[in-house]
C-alpha cells in the first residue's frame, strides 16, 4: 500500500511538473490578454523537435540544446504574435479559435513532413539516466531532477511576479486592463513579454516532455486539452493556481490509471468538471471566467 | 541483335507458359495503411509484394497483376469498407489484399462475402478473422500463434509462476491476453494482472502501469502492444524503473520486437524472451536469399520485418491462385485452391489449413542478444506447425 502511494506520488509528480511548465505560460497569456490561443502547445511540441535537431545535427549537449531551443522559440514566437495574433486581439473568440486551431493543423503538418509520421526519441547524457535507490526503492533519475526543477521554476516564477515590478505590472493587468492601461502600463508590450515567456517555457517543457511523454507531430493536439484543464482548474493568470492544478491533475491521473487501469484515464475529467462546478474560476483565478 | 533476341526469347516463354490462353491482366485490391502513424506497416507489407512480383514473374502463370491502393487510414474499419466497396463496385478486383488493422479486416469481411471476392488478410491479426467470411484466407498470423504457446512456455521452460499482463485495449490486445491466460494457467501458473494500456492510437506514458506491476512482483510480465512505437516505449520504461534487477522477466509476442524497430529499443531490450514467427536473424536458405534481396532492392540500412513477409507470402499465395486458376478467379475456386496450399516461406515451411483457412507455420522462442554492437535475435527453440490455439481449441468466436 505505501509502495502503491509513493509510486503514484512520485510518478506523479515527474508528469505534473511537465505539464506545469508547458501550460504556466499559457495561464498567464489567457489571463492577460483574454486571448483563447489553442496553438500553445505548437511551441511545446517545436521545442521538442528543436532539442532533438541540435543535438543530433548541432551536436549539442541535452542541457545546452534545451536551453537553446527554448530560447529560439521564444523569439519565434513573437513573430507569431506580431503577424498572426494581434490583428485578432479584439476579434472574436470563435475567430481566435480558429486561427489558433488551424496554427495546430498546420503545424502537425509541417512536422510530419518534416520529421515523419513516428515518434522521435532523445538521448539524454548519461548523468541524465539510470536510476537511484533509495530506501530499497529505485527512482528514476530524470524524473527525480524534473520534479526538482519543476519545484524550483515554480519558485522563481512565483518570486518573479510578486515581488518584482514587471510582476506587479502584470498582475495588475491582469486584475484591471484598463486601470492598467490608464496608470500608463503598457499591456500591448507587456503582453509580448510574457507571450515569448510563456512560449519560451512551452518548449522547455516540451524539450523536457520528449524523454516522458515522446514527441511526434500530433503532440500540439494530443495534450492540448490538458494544457487547457490545468489552466481552467487552475485559474487564470496566476502561477500558484496552474502549479497546484498541474500537481493536482498529475498525481490523480497517475492514481487513477495506476489503481484503476480499466477507467483510470477518466479521473482527471471527473475531478476538472468537480472543480469548475464549485469554483468556476478554477482554484485561484483572479477573475470569474 | 542482343535485344531481338531476348524479346524473342520472352515471347517464347511467354507464350510456352500461358499456352493457348490469353494472358490477362488480375486486378487486386490493395487495402492498407499508408498515412499517419502507421504508415510504414503498408510500407512493409508493400514492399514484401513488390519484391516477390519483381523476383518471382514466372510464378503467375503468363498473367499480369494490377495492384490497385488504397489508404485504409486509421484503424477505426469505416474508411477500410468504404475502400473495400469501391474496389469491388468499381474497380471490379478479382481479389482483395492487404489489412494491416483487425477492425479494417473485420469491417470489409462481409463486403467479400456479399461481392464474392477472395481475400488475403496480410497482418491483422485477431484469431477469429477468417471465420467471419468463407472467402478470407490468412496469411500472416493470429494472436494466438504467439501468445497461447508463450504461455506454455513461461510456465514450463522459464519457470515463471506467476505473471501479469499488460495490453493495449483493443481487439487483437484483449486477444492475446486472453489467449496468454488461457495457456499459462493451463499449465498450471497464475495470472495475477491483467492491466489494459490505453488505446492503439496514442502511445501512452506507460509508468503508471509498469510501476503497478512492478510493485505486484509477478515472475514474469507478458505485455501485448502494437509493434512499432508503443513497443519501443513500453521497453524504456521496464529499463526505466528497472524492474529486470527486480526479477521481473518481460516477455511477449513476437511483434513488440519487429525487426524495423528493434535498433530503436536500445539494451533495455535485451534478454526479452518472445514468440515470434518471423525475425530477420532467423537462419534458413530461404530466409538468407530474401534478407539479401530485400537490403539490395530497398538499400543495406533497412531490414524486413514479420510484415514484409506476410507481404511476400501473401504474394506467393495470390500467384499460386491465378496461375493454378489460369486468371480466372472467382471466390469459391480460389479457397479450394488456398486449403492445403504449401510455401517455403523466408519464416520457415507454411500451410494455409484446409479447415480453417488460416495459417500453420512455425514458432520460434526468441531471445533478444546483442550482436556485433547491435539488437538481434536468438531462436532458443522452435515449436513446429503450429495451429491456430485458437480454432484448435475452439475458444469463444473461434468456435465455429
Amino acid at each position: 500500500m505505501l509502495n502503491a502511494l509513493i509510486s503514484i506520488i512520485f510518478d506523479g509528480l515527474a508528469y505534473a511538473m511537465i505539464l506545469f511548465v508547458i501550460s504556466v505560460g499559457l495561464s498567464v497569456t489567457m489571463g492577460l490578454m483574454g486571448f483563447v490561443n489553442l496553438a500553445h502547445g505548437v511551441f511545446a511540441m517545436l521545442g521538442g523537435y528543436l532539442l532533438v535537431t541540435l543535438m543530433q545535427h548541432g551536436g549539442l549537449g541535452f542541457i545546452p540544446a534545451l536551453l537553446l531551443a527554448a530560447v529560439l522559440i521564444a523569439l519565434f514566437s513573437l513573430l507569431f504574435e506580431r503577424f498572426l495574433y494581434a490583428p485578432l486581439y479584439r476579434a472574436s473568440e470563435l475567430d481566435q479559435v480558429l486561427l489558433s486551431i488551424g496554427l495546430v493543423l498546420m503545424a502537425t503538418a509541417a512536422m510530419t513532413y518534416l520529421f515523419g509520421p513516428s515518434p522521435v526519441a532523445v538521448q539524454v547524457p548519461d548523468y541524465l539516466s539510470g536510476q537511484w535507490t533509495l530506501g530499497g526503492r529505485v527512482f528514476p533519475v530524470y524524473r527525480v531532477l524534473m520534479i526538482a526543477f519543476g519545484f524550483v521554476l515554480a519558485l522563481v516564477l512565483w518570486l518573479a511576479l510578486e515581488r518584482t515590478l514587471l510582476g506587479a505590472r502584470i498582475r495588475a493587468a491582469v486584475d484591471n486592463r484598463r486601470m492598467a492601461e490608464a496608470v500608463g502600463i503598457n499591456v500591448d508590450r507587456l503582453f509580448q513579454l510574457t507571450f515569448a515567456l510563456g512560449s519560451g517555457l512551452a518548449a522547455l517543457g516540451g524539450g523536457l516532455a520528449v524523454e516522458i511523454l515522446g514527441l511526434s507531430p500530433t503532440f500540439a493536439s494530443q495534450y492540448l486539452v490538458l494544457f487547457l484543464i490545468v489552466v481552467a482548474v487552475g485559474g487564470m493568470g496566476t502561477i500558484k493556481g496552474s502549479f497546484l492544478a498541474a500537481l493536482l491533475l498529475g498525481v490523480i491521473d497517475n492514481g487513477g490509471k495506476y489503481l484503476w487501469p480499466e477507467g483510470g484515464a477518466f479521473f482527471i475529467y471527473l475531478v476538472t468538471v468537480a472543480v469548475l462546478l464549485f469554483k468556476p474560476g478554477g482554484l485561484f483565478g483572479a477573475r470569474a471566467a | 541483335m542482343r535485344a531481338l533476341l531476348f524479346s524473342a526469347l520472352a515471347v517464347s516463354l511467354s507464350l510456352g507458359v500461358a499456352t493457348g490462353a490469353v494472358a490477362k491482366t488480375v486486378k487486386v485490391g490493395v487495402v492498407m495503411t499508408y498515412s499517419g502513424g502507421a504508415a510504414e506497416f503498408g510500407q512493409q507489407i508493400d514492399r514484401g509484394m513488390d519484391l516477390y512480383l519483381k523476383l518471382h514473374p514466372e510464378a503467375f502463370g503468363g498473367h499480369e497483376v494490377e495492384l490497385i491502393k488504397r489508404d485504409a487510414k486509421s484503424p477505426g474499419g469505416d474508411v477500410a469498407k468504404t475502400a473495400v466497396q469501391e474496389l469491388i463496385t468499381r474497380e471490379r478486383v478479382q481479389l482483395l489484399a492487404g489489412f494491416v488493422f483487425s477492425p479494417n479486416a473485420m469491417a470489409s469481411a462481409p463486403l467479400a462475402t456479399q461481392g464474392k471476392v477472395p481475400m488475403i488478410i496480410m497482418n491483422a491479426g485477431t484469431a477469429w478473422i477468417p471465420s467471419l467470411s468463407p472467402n478470407i484466407a490468412r496469411v500472416s498470423f493470429s494472436m494466438w500463434h504467439a501468445a497461447h504457446p508463450m504461455g506454455l512456455y513461461a510456465k514450463e521452460k522459464l519457470g515463471c509462476s506467476t505473471a501479469a499482463v499488460g495490453y493495449t485495449d483493443y481487439p487483437p490486445g484483449k486477444d492475446s491476453l486472453e489467449a496468454f491466460t488461457l495457456g499459462f494457467e493451463g499449465a498450471g501458473g497464475t495470472v495475477i494482472d491483467a492491466i489494459p494500456m490505453g488505446s492503439p492510437r496514442e502511445v501512452p506514458d506507460f509508468t503508471p502501469f509498469f510501476q503497478r506491476v512492478k510493485d505486484a512482483k509477478p515472475d514474469c510480465f507478458y505485455v501485448f502492444v502494437p509493434a512499432g512505437n508503443h513497443a519501443a516505449a513500453m521497453v524504456k520504461t521496464y529499463g526505466d524503473l528497472a524492474m529486470r534487477d527486480a526479477g521481473i522477466k518481460l516477455i511477449g509476442p513476437g511483434d513488440v520486437i519487429q525487426d524495423t524497430k528493434l535498433q530503436a529499443m536500445g539494451n533495455e531490450a535485451v534478454g526479452m524472451i518472445v514468440m515470434g514467427h518471423y525475425a530477420a536473424d532467423l537462419d534458413n536458405a530461404e530466409n538468407d536469399a530474401f534478407v539479401k534481396a530485400w537490403q539490395e532492392a530497398y538499400g543495406a540500412d533497412s531490414t524486413p520485418d514479420f510484415m514484409a513477409v506476410s507481404g511476400w507470402d501473401g504474394m506467393a499465395a495470390i500467384a499460386h491462385v491465378i496461375k493454378t486458376l489460369d486468371g480466372d478467379i472467382d471466390a469459391d475456386s480460389a479457397m479450394q485452391v488456398l486449403r492445403g496450399w504449401t510455401f517455403n516461406s523466408p519464416r520457415g515451411p507454411i500451410q494455409i489449413d484446409p479447415e480453417t483457412r488460416d495459417i500453420i507455420h512455425n514458432m520460434y522462442v526468441e531471445e533478444v542478444v546483442s550482436k556485433d554492437g547491435r539488437l538481434g535475435v536468438q531462436v532458443l527453440d522452435t515449436l513446429e506447425q503450429v495451429k491456430d490455439p485458437c480454432k484448435a481449441l475452439q475458444i469463444g468466436k473461434c468456435a465455429k
